[in-house]
Formats: structure tokens, C-alpha cells, sequence
């Protein structure tokens, strides 16, 4: 579902060129939990990027779902992501002044649902997470576990063929994190959501089908041949 | 992107915009306060020669025409004598009243009165009549007291006059030279100019101020408002007199103009400064406001809303602080100044016109519009600058 091939990224410092991401490929399956590993600046979250649609390569090609993205216009690449990928961030980023179920129907304002629908898809999003009690309530009213529960909910509502997650555990406390990777888990298990996560947490990565390491913008082992490791969990469908 | 999804995206990012501006409302009020300060200030500036105008033009009539001697430019530097005004009684399209042509000619001196609160002296108009000049004038109504008496030393004082200068109340009494004045009475004229002005007898004016059989200026009332140009070319034809004539509307205009012009140029110069001031706050507040939503916006922006629903969102914000600030201007300044009594000097005729400040709708709207001017500027950049930030850099920002 994921192909990259030969990507490269090159950042400028002044005019000092500083290349990130070096001719890397890798291929993922529909329905696999990949965690991505390495120190920082390994380039990562700059490939999570790239793949998520959120920035384009210097060099190479990203094919997602069957869609060339690194060929894609800025406002078709928005589109895009609107509809394909879930974001999972590392501070949650939900919008403070919402509540909780405002702040999972924001995805759904870039489609022509029903206000019906819009609700429909809420409530399921928000009892996958847990959370059906906490809807009314504004995110500085919920635990770092809730609103990351919540940006979980926002990432699911439109029922992405991806869900990227950038350090989704990095700001919890250890039981937390463990909770959010319960659920991670289960939505790649039961859900058979594709997830592509990065983190620097061992065991945030063992809790993964699969995990890639990155080193000075390649991957250290396994994947750059293109290798694809079997799902530890089997998909069950899709979530709503 | 379709016109549904763009108007979407504006509502949801406009909408979260505006229920988050109480969270940063000590910046907010930053930019409101220094908008409403340009506002109020125009608006106050303005009126001042809004209301300026009103007096000086209000009562000037189409059908009505202003005779001075020929390069006169007003009454005090224009003599006019019997023969002139025996001329204009017989000129072509001059209306009659029951006494015969409404004919008024005029003596005008001027006279030192105190202004109340400033206690210096300032010129007031000493206007002669006779009975043409109340029948000219509509609206002429004695509010106090009575008319004065012809050949008597008796004047009559013009409510702005009354409420503007020392001495002249009813019972008072003016002393000018050798001469005694009782006023008798307090007159209104519908608002206009001659209210700031002391009325008399043109005769006993003529004797006091020995001008034998002589006039400054002479209204004249016309049949209708077309028949100007013939009485002008009669008069102007007829090698007897060197008279000029304009309509009242024109004249009027022309005594009013300098000054209001003086008021709107400085008016305009001290908005101008103040404006870019607040140009700055707004820009200030607007970046605080960005800035401080950075990562919300690109959250936004990483969900899949696109540039430009940001760049009109914050805009929209920016303007709502522009109307704000404009309905708190514009609210001040009608409260503090719509009303307000004051008075200047008219440079046509360097005596004082007392008058009111009008905060008028045409200048509400004035002050709307340079707030939403004001508005636009100072969201401009800072929305271009939100929607041009990278979605990586500003998503990585705690």
C-alpha cells in the first residue's frame, strides 16, 4: 500500500545544503502496524512525513494507495490527505477551545457528509476510543491519555487508509503510553487500520508488526530490499 | 477546491478564530482600543466641520440671492447705496410679499463680546433689518422676550450667540461706543448662521455707526429658483449699478468652505498618524494571535484545510477587531460629541459662528470604513504569514 522508492530529502541551512533522507525505500502492506526507530535526526519523522503527504521529496517517488503524492500540487495534496491519511501527533494538537467531539468532527468539515452523518461518525469514533462519556468536555478538562484517546478519535473519523502516528506515546507517562498502544494495537488488530508510527520508545516499537531502523537517512536493516514482514495481528475490517 | 468544501473550511477556521479571541483578549484589546481611538477621533474631528457646515449652508436657499458690490467677496468688505437697492426692487423674477419686493438690505458691523469659558474677546456679527429680512427668512421664531422695536436702541441676539458669548442674555445690556443696547429678545432661525449673530434696526444702525443712507449686502428672494440668471444678467446689464450676485447656496458654501476644509485637513493629518499607529496594533495583535495558534493551524493545515480558508479566516478576524473598534469609536464619539456646542472664527467674514458638532451617519459609515481599512492591513500580513508557514516546522512547536 506504501511504496518508496529511492526517496531523498535535502533541507537547506542558509545555503548550506543538509541532506536528511538518502535514496531510501521501503514498501508497506494494507492492514501492517510499521514502527520506525532510529536516533535523531535519522530522518524518521522526515519519512513519516513524506509518506503522510505532509511534505514533498527532493528526489524519488511516494506511492500511497495506489497515488503518485510526490507528483501532487500543494491543494491537491491537501485534498489528499483529507481523505487518505489520520494524523496521530505527539501532543495530541487538539484545538483547545473545542470540545472534545467538536475537535473529532474537524476532519469531517472538508467533506459533504450529512450533519447526520458527521454525528454518526463522531459517536462510533469516539466509543472506539472510550471516550462516548467525555465528549462535551474541552481537552483541558482530559487527561494527557484522553485527549490523546481524542486526537486518536479525530485521526479515525474519516476512515483513512493510513494513520500516521509521530511519537503518539512521547508525552504520556508509562501506563498511559501502554493504554495508547492497547488501542493502537486493537485498531490494527480488530479494525485493520494500516499505522505507520514513529517513536523512540523500544517498547512503543515491540508493541508494532514490524519495525524499521533509521541511520543518517537510511534504513539500517531489513526494508531497503524492499522486504515486508508478516502482520503480527490480522485485520479484521474497516473501523467506521 | 470546490466553493462548498472552501466555504466550509473559512466557517470551521473562522468560527474557532472568533471563539478563542476571549483567550487572547488582553492583546485583542490592543488593537481594538488604538481602532477605536482612530474612529473616535475622526469622527470627532469631522463632525466638528460636519456641524460647521450644517450652520453656515443650512438655511442657504436656491431661490434666494446674495447681492454685494461687484468683487465684494462678503459683506464686510461690500457697500451697497439707495440706488442699488432702488435697482433691485425693480430687477426681473424678484418675489413680492404683501409690502412690496422681498427685498433685505443689510448693514453689517462687527462688535466685541467675551466668549463664556474663554473670557476672550471675539467678534460678533451686528446685523441691521428691516422688515423684508424677517419675511425672507422662514424660520426666523423669538424664543425669549419679544422682537425689537424699530427706531429703537433695542437688538435682539440669536440663541448661538446667546449661549456662546458673555452679555447677552434678555435684559442685558450691550454698550458699543456711545451708544447703549437693550437686548430685548432671543431669537432661533432654524438652526442657521444668523443665529450666531445680534439683530438691530438698520436705522438705528445706520446712525450709530454713521453710514448715512448705506448697506453691506442685500438678500434677495426670487420668484423661483430658474429666474437667477435673468436677475443676475440684469444686474450685471445695468450700467447704473456694480453689483454682483450669487445664489444663497453658493455663497454660503464658499463662506464655509475655508475653514471647513481648515478642520478636515487637520482632522485627516491627525487620522492619518494616528491610523498608522494603529495599523502597527492591529499587525501586533494580529501576529500574537497567529503565532499563538501556530500549531493549531497547522494541525488544520495537516487534516487537509488549505491556505487559503487560514489567509481569510485570520483576515476576517482582523476585521471583526475593526468593527469592534469602529462601533467603539464611533459610539464615543456620538456620546461625548454629537451635540457638543462650540464656536470658531469664520475667515469670510472673521467674525465667530457658534455651532454644533454633528456625528452624522455619512461619517459613522466614514469611520466603519477606515476601520475595516485598518483591519485589512494589519491581518493582511500575519494571515499570509500563517498560511505560508510550514506545516512540519510549526506541527513540531510545544
Amino acid at each position: 500500500m506504501v511504496d518508496v522508492r529511492g526517496v531523498s530529502r535535502t533541507f537547506h541551512r542558509g545555503r548550506t545544503p543538509v541532506p536528511v533522507l538518502k535514496g531510501l525505500s521501503l514498501q508497506m502492506e494494507k492492514g501492517e502496524f510499521l514502527a520506525l526507530m532510529g536516533p535523531s535526526g535519522s530522518g524518521k519523522s522526515t519519512l513519516l512525513n513524506l509518506i503522510a503527504g505532509l511534505d514533498r521529496p527532493t528526489g524519488g517517488e511516494v506511492i500511497v494507495g495506489g497515488s503518485e503524492i510526490h507528483l501532487l500540487s500543494e491543494r491537491k495534496l491537501a485534498g489528499w490527505r483529507s481523505r487518505n491519511v489520520g494524523f496521530v501527533f505527539q501532543f495530541s494538537n487538539l484545538l483547545g477551545a473545542l470540545s472534545a467531539e467538536r475537535n473529532v468532527a474537524v476532519p469531517l468539515l472538508l467533506t459533504s457528509f450529512s450533519a447526520r452523518e458527521r454525528r454518526r461518525r463522531v459517536d462510533i469514533a469516539l466509543e472506539i476510543v472510550g471516550l462516548s462519556e467525555r465528549g462535551k468536555h474541552r481537552p483541558r478538562e482530559l487527561s494527557g491519555g484522553e485527549q490523546q484517546r481524542v486526537g486518536i478519535a479525530r485521526a479515525l473519523v474519516n476512515d483513512p487508509m493510513l494513520l500516521v502516528c509521530d511519537e503518539p506515546t512521547g508525552d504520556l507517562d508509562r501506563t498511559t503510553s501502554a493504554e495508547i498502544l492497547d488501542l493502537l494495537v486493537a485498531l490494527n488488530r480488530d479494525h485493520g487500520k494500516t499505522i505507520l508510527m514513529v517513536t523512540h520508545d523500544p517498547v512503543a516499537a515491540e508493541r508494532a508488526s514490524r519495525t524499521l531502523h533509521l541511520e543518517d537517512g537510511r534504513l539500517a536493516e531489513g526494508g531497503d530490499d524492499g522486504t515486508v514482514a508478516v502482520p503480527v495481528h490480522e485485520p479484521a475490517g474497516a473501523a467506521v | 477546491m470546490r466553493l462548498g468544501s472552501f466555504i466550509r473550511q473559512c466557517q470551521a477556521v473562522t468560527r474557532y478564530n472568533l471563539e478563542t479571541i476571549w483567550e487572547r483578549r488582553a492583546v485583542s484589546v490592543v488593537a481594538i482600543f488604538g481602532i477605536a481611538g482612530v474612529v473616535g477621533v475622526m469622527v470627532a474631528v469631522l463632525s466638528m466641520a460636519a456641524g460647521f457646515r450644517a450652520v453656515v449652508t443650512g438655511q442657504a436657499r436656491d431661490d434666494v440671492a446674495v447681492v454685494l458690490r461687484s468683487g465684494a467677496t462678503g459683506a464686510s468688505d461690500s457697500i451697497l447705496n439707495h440706488q442699488d437697492i432702488q435697482v433691485l426692487w425693480e430687477a426681473p423674477g424678484v418675489a413680492r410679499g404683501p409690502d412690496g419686493p422681498l427685498v433685505s438690505p443689510e448693514l453689517f458691523v462687527i462688535i466685541d463680546r467675551k466668549k463664556i469659558g474663554a473670557g476672550t474677546d471675539a467678534n460678533v456679527p451686528l446685523r441691521g433689518v428691516e422688515a423684508a429680512g424677517f419675511a425672507l427668512r422662514e424660520q426666523f421664531e423669538i424664543v425669549e422676550g419679544r422682537n425689537f422695536e424699530p427706531g429703537r436702541n433695542e437688538v435682539i441676539v440669536g440663541d448661538g450667540a446667546a449661549g456662546a458669548f458673555e452679555g447677552l442674555q434678555v435684559g442685558d445690556r450691550i454698550d458699543v461706543g456711545r451708544a447703549s443696547w437693550e437686548v430685548v429678545g432671543r431669537f432661533t432661525n432654524g438652526g442657521g448662521v444668523a443665529e450666531s449673530e445680534i439683530w438691530t434696526d438698520n436705522r438705528i444702525l445706520q446712525q450709530m455707526y454713521q453710514r448715512g443712507n448705506s448697506w453691506n449686502i442685500a438678500l434677495v428672494r426670487l420668484r423661483e429658483a430658474e429666474a437667477f440668471e435673468g436677475f443676475e444678467a440684469a444686474l450685471t446689464d445695468d450700467p447704473r449699478v456694480s453689483l454682483g450676485a450669487e445664489r444663497q447656496t453658493t455663497h454660503m458654501a464658499a463662506q464655509s468652505e475655508p475653514i471647513e476644509a481648515f478642520i478636515s485637513v487637520v482632522g485627516w493629518i491627525i487620522v492619518v498618524m494616528m491610523s498608522a499607529g494603529a495599523v502597527f496594533a492591529a499587525l501586533n495583535t494580529m501576529y500574537a494571535a497567529v503565532s499563538s495558534r501556530s500549531r493549531e493551524i497547522a494541525t488544520l493545515r495537516a487534516l487537509g484545510f488549505s491556505r487559503l480558508p487560514v489567509v481569510v479566516s485570520v483576515m476576517i478576524e482582523s476585521l471583526v477587531f475593526g468593527l469592534i473598534g469602529a462601533a467603539a469609536g464611533g459610539a464615543a464619539s456620538w456620546f461625548l460629541f454629537d451635540g457638543f456646542r462650540a464656536a470658531t472664527i469664520n475667515w469670510a467674514s472673521f467674525s465667530q459662528v457658534a455651532f454644533a458638532f454633528q456625528v452624522t451617519p455619512e461619517l459613522l459609515v466614514q469611520g466603519t470604513t477606515l476601520a475595516l481599512v485598518i483591519g485589512a492591513i494589519g491581518g493582511f500580513l500575519p494571515a499570509v504569514g500563517a498560511a505560508r508557514r510550514s506545516v512540519v516546522g510549526a506541527l513540531r512547536e510545544q
